[in-house]
């Protein structure tokens, strides 16, 4: 509460100003996401293997379990779980948040939302800090610890081949037609006709429609998104909007708390005798 | 004429420090021995592990993980160390802003003390980036990621230090005999402690600011929107527990450096300073309390984490307080160091349960710092306590300034 007066205060300063305008502009902005459908997924795991080869990473490994995580030699991964509905399959990646938290987190703008909808890595900017590991509500980003030049990886949406007008290398080479690449608004419209003409087949969720302000990707499944593994608690706002209010409080601080401490030290200062006041 | 003179004495008596530097870096009496013992292997033992760590990358002497990315460096070493460096911001407050003149003897070793914790713990920064070449990229203008708490950290930190260094900086000209350099920087101390202030009091309550993004990995007990301020009224008594608490290991081992009158009115200042702390933990009680209803975490008390949390609020800031307040009204200087030693354990617990321990508290593998983790973290202390050492030895910190410096306006 103290942040969100003092925010309103910096809101109408000048810098708190140009933040707001800033962020408006930045809406209206279309994003490219990617609808996956885990009911057409088989686990084929070719996305896991064209990612790896487009990106220069090690060959995935061959095995097949429930809980694999991207790691800092592959950014994306196919789990399987056994579901109320039987075995369903569940790819996972950076969810290319909207209003990235690792975005905001980022002190150097290493990492970046592109216009284009991916979020991206910049190593010429990126001091190694990991706030953006701190950060992401998805532990997305991974960081090279063995490496004394360590990297940030994690899927770029395929950054290169989108600024191309290309798909995805994933989206590209899934046999099942189980990825979707396209505007969000779209792919949002998309999920919506697939749930309404089969509504026994889907789960009716489209997990990250709202999760953490809205993802880039969005998921449709089966069954609960809690079966797959999936963090349905996450908040419905945006994660940079956790740390708006301090941040809009700090012009305001910075500029009114000098006047104040300048008043005092006058006060103070005038009730003593003309005792030196600096050693 | 005279400023030339003045010129080669300043010339001389530098020369002359510099070459002192090695002969009393070694043990000079009985009182340095232990210290210097255990000191020595473990500095060293730490920079083998530094060249380790840019040699092989931070996971060979780190036990970070994806999940964990931030460890001790980070949760002790910048945000618990910062705490402590609290105690520059509100001596300098009492004693430039509110004219609490009696404070007087005890500005400059705080203001010493906070800039070094500052150098050395946002120094040991460094060691945690893993790209640190990269480290100037926020600082010079090509890429300001200015939505980013950390960016207003880091820069309310550089500009902090500087403001900090200006307050030091007539002690250094004292000990170099520069009266023009004096006077000039004595001008400066006034708006260097306005802005010091302003600059803590957003970094402080930045660094639990830090956090905020962390929503769903920090136990609900210790995450709430309200981080930023519980970690700026925690630095306050942070800051001056670590004044009580060094001013009494100082006053034992810099006896020879103290003048009479600061050793009589060290401890009226101890028992001033017991008040403040009471009632901002006071505060900060309530604070807390009000965080907790808050959050609905009655269904968090029962558990380990939930005793954990009673113990650190219970056991290191109620019975602390109570003992300050007791402390104050009996003037009892022994319970007042006894509530400052308490006081500084729960800060470390509560910064540590925000940073590492309540930090992915549900995870399958925790993360428990590598002891080449803790001799590093260790070596960069005991080297801030030499600086210190040197600093104190040669400068008019404890004691008196020249008398030309108090002429010299």
């Amino acid at each position: 509460m103290f942040f969100k007066v003092l925010g309103a205060t910096g809101l109408a300063l000048a810098i708190g100003k140009r933040t707001s305008a800033k962020s408006a502009s930045k809406s209206e902005v279309e994003f490219n996401g990617v609808l996956y459908d885990s009911t057409r997924c088989v686990g084929c795991r070719t996305c896991e293997y064209e990612c790896a080869t487009a990106h220069g990473l090690p060959a995935p490994t061959d095995k097949i379990e429930a809980v694999r995580k991207t790691d800092e030699t592959c950014n994306t991964v196919v789990n399987t779980f056994q579901t109320s509905k039987g075995e369903v399959f569940i790819k996972r990646q950076c969810m290319h948040c909207n209003e990235p938290a690792c975005g905001a987190a980022c002190l150097t703008q290493a990492m970046h939302k592109n216009e284009t909808g991916a979020v991206t890595w910049n190593g010429d900017k990126c001091m190694g800090c990991r706030y953006c590991m701190v950060s992401c509500p998805y532990d997305i980003p991974k960081f090279e610890f063995h490496n004394t030049n360590p990297k940030i990886q994690k899927c770029d949406m395929c950054f290169d081949r989108q600024t191309k007008g290309e798909k995805p290398t994933c989206v590209t080479n899934c046999p099942n037609d189980a990825l979707m690449y396209g505007k969000r608004r779209d792919l949002i419209k998309e999920a919506r006709r697939r749930i309404y003409e089969k509504p026994d087949l889907y789960n009716d969720h489209i997990y990250g429609e709202h999760e953490v302000g809205g993802t880039g990707w969005l998921y449709l499944s089966p069954v609960p998104f809690e079966e797959l593994g999936m963090n349905t608690t996450l908040q419905q706002s945006s994660y940079p909007a956790l740390t708006k209010g301090f941040l809009y409080s700090v012009p305001s601080v910075d500029l009114l708390l000098p006047p104040l401490l300048l008043g005092i030290y006058a006060a103070t200062k005038n009730n003593h005798s003309k005792e030196e006041e600096n050693e | 004429m005279n400023n030339s003179a003045y010129t080669v004495a300043k010339a001389k008596e530098n020369k002359f420090d510099w070459q002192f530097l090695f002969s009393e870096l070694k043990p000079k009496g009985k009182w340095l021995t232990p210290f210097n013992i255990i000191s020595i292997p473990i500095i060293l033992l730490g920079i083998g592990l530094i060249v380790i760590r840019y040699w092989l990358g931070l996971g060979s002497i780190t036990n970070l993980t994806q999940e964990v990315p931030w460890g001790l460096w980070i949760g002790f070493d910048v945000v618990t160390g910062v705490a402590f460096a609290g105690g520059a911001y509100v001596v300098t407050f009492m004693v430039y802003i509110l004219n609490m003149k009696n404070y007087h003897s005890i500005v400059r070793v705080t203001v010493l003390n906070g800039f070094l914790a500052y150098a050395f713990y946002t120094g040991a920064l460094l060691l945690d980036l893993g790209r640190p070449w990269h480290v100037i990229n926020p600082m010079i203008g090509n890429s300001f990621g200015a939505s980013s708490v950390l960016f207003l950290v880091a820069w309310h930190f550089v500009l902090y230090m500087l403001a900090e260094l200006i307050e030091f900086s007539p002690a250094i000209a004292e000990w170099l005999g520069s009266r023009r350099a004096h006077k000039i920087l004595s001008g400066m101390t006034i708006a260097a402690v306005i802005f010091g202030i302003t600059l803590s009091s957003l970094h402080q309550s930045g660094l639990g600011a830090l956090y905020l993004m962390a929503k769903d990995k920090i136990h609900p007990l210790w995450y709430s929107e309200f981080i930023p301020v519980l970690f700026l009224v925690s630095s306050i008594f942070a800051g001056l527990s670590m004044v009580i608490f060094e001013g009494t290991i100082s006053h034992k081992v810099f006896f020879n450096r103290i003048n009479d009158k600061t050793e009589r009115a060290q401890n009226g200042i101890i028992h001033g300073l017991s008040k403040i702390c009471a009632v901002t933990m006071f505060a900060y009680l309530v604070l807390q309390f009000v965080v907790f209803i808050h959050g609905h975490n009655w269904g968090y008390i029962n558990s380990p984490m939930g005793y954990w949390f009673l113990l650190e609020m219970i056991g290191f800031v109620l019975i602390p307080m109570m003992l300050f307040f007791y402390s104050y009204r009996t003037a009892n200087i022994f319970t007042i160091r006894l509530a400052a030693i308490l006081t500084m354990i729960g800060v470390v617990m509560n910064r540590l349960n925000v940073t590492i321990i309540g930090f992915r508290w549900d995870a399958a593998i925790r993360y428990v710092p590598s002891w080449m983790e803790i001799v590093v973290t260790l070596a960069v202390i005991f080297t801030e306590i030499w600086v210190f050492r040197w600093i104190i030895n040669r400068m008019p910190v404890l004691g008196d300034s020249p008398s030309w410096a108090k002429e010299n306006k």
